[in-house]
């Protein structure tokens, strides 16, 4: 087993138009303690500049995965390694 | 039962070969075969955009493959899904579904292509005729096809 990264110590991915507006496609960040589920993180990242400002403007508009599955905003983000922002899928 | 997310074309032919091959047991086959339009809300579309979720895409397309064995007596199964920059034409989407019957070989070609569009992790991004590109939204009449299949028991 690999060393378990520290608590609130994650990686960030965004898809699509979530992407483009934040500006990268993946990011290591600290969390702050006070955040416990995906719609804090949300709140949170509204306030980490303009791009981030923009992708997150209306929260309902983007859906998240912890760890590769979809959840829904009220969802704990716990000891997962990875969360991931991106609109409503349009494949198919 | 096998997926796959590429960026290369497929041939459908080979694919049917390829899954049903030597068993006898199959009396159906029935495809799905997704494809790029020329036009787009009105607008030449020039070009196409497919962006994914490495690792999550496959995961969830075997997801929901499985679902679809749980809930049709399926012989054999195959998702193959196209990523990249595709063109008017072109081939974006193949589900086969295989199985001694008709119905069921029909209904999970229908119900995989139903959660594919709402769950598989992809993105379209067009490109209409002066270079302009615009992320597709998703529809909602997409979530309503998806409800076909909770209404009714399993």
């Amino acid at each position: 087993m690999n060393q378990a990264p520290a608590p609130h110590d994650i990686s960030i991915r965004y898809f699509a138009w979530v992407r483009e507006k934040v500006g990268c496609s993946e990011e290591r960040v600290t969390l702050p303690d006070s955040l416990q589920t995906i719609a804090d993180v949300i709140g949170w990242m509204q306030s980490r500049g303009d791009g981030y400002a923009a992708a997150f403007a209306v929260p309902n508009a983007v859906r998240a995965a912890l760890d590769q599955k979809h959840v829904k905003a009220d969802a704990k983000i716990g000891d997962a390694r990875e969360i991931a922002f991106f609109p409503p899928v349009t494949g198919g | 039962m096998t997926v796959s997310v590429q960026e290369a074309d497929f041939d459908v032919a080979a694919e049917i070969t390829a899954l049903c091959r030597n068993d006898v047991s199959i009396g159906a086959i029935a495809t799905f075969i997704g494809k790029v339009r020329g036009e787009a809300h009105g607008h030449i579309l020039q070009a196409m955009a497919l962006e994914h979720y490495p690792g999550m895409t496959e995961a969830e397309l075997t997801r929901i493959e499985g679902l679809a064995r749980a809930r049709f007596q399926l012989t054999a199964s195959r998702i193959v899904h196209r990523v990249g920059t595709l063109f008017p034409g072109d081939n974006i989407v193949l589900v086969i579904a295989c199985a001694a019957h008709r119905h069921d070989a029909l209904k999970a070609t229908d119900f995989l292509m139903d959660y594919l569009k709402t769950s598989a992790p992809f993105w379209k991004k067009e490109t209409d005729a002066s270079g302009n590109g615009t992320w597709v939204d998703a529809r909602t009449a997409d979530e309503a096809a998806l409800s076909r299949w909770t209404a009714d028991a399993p």
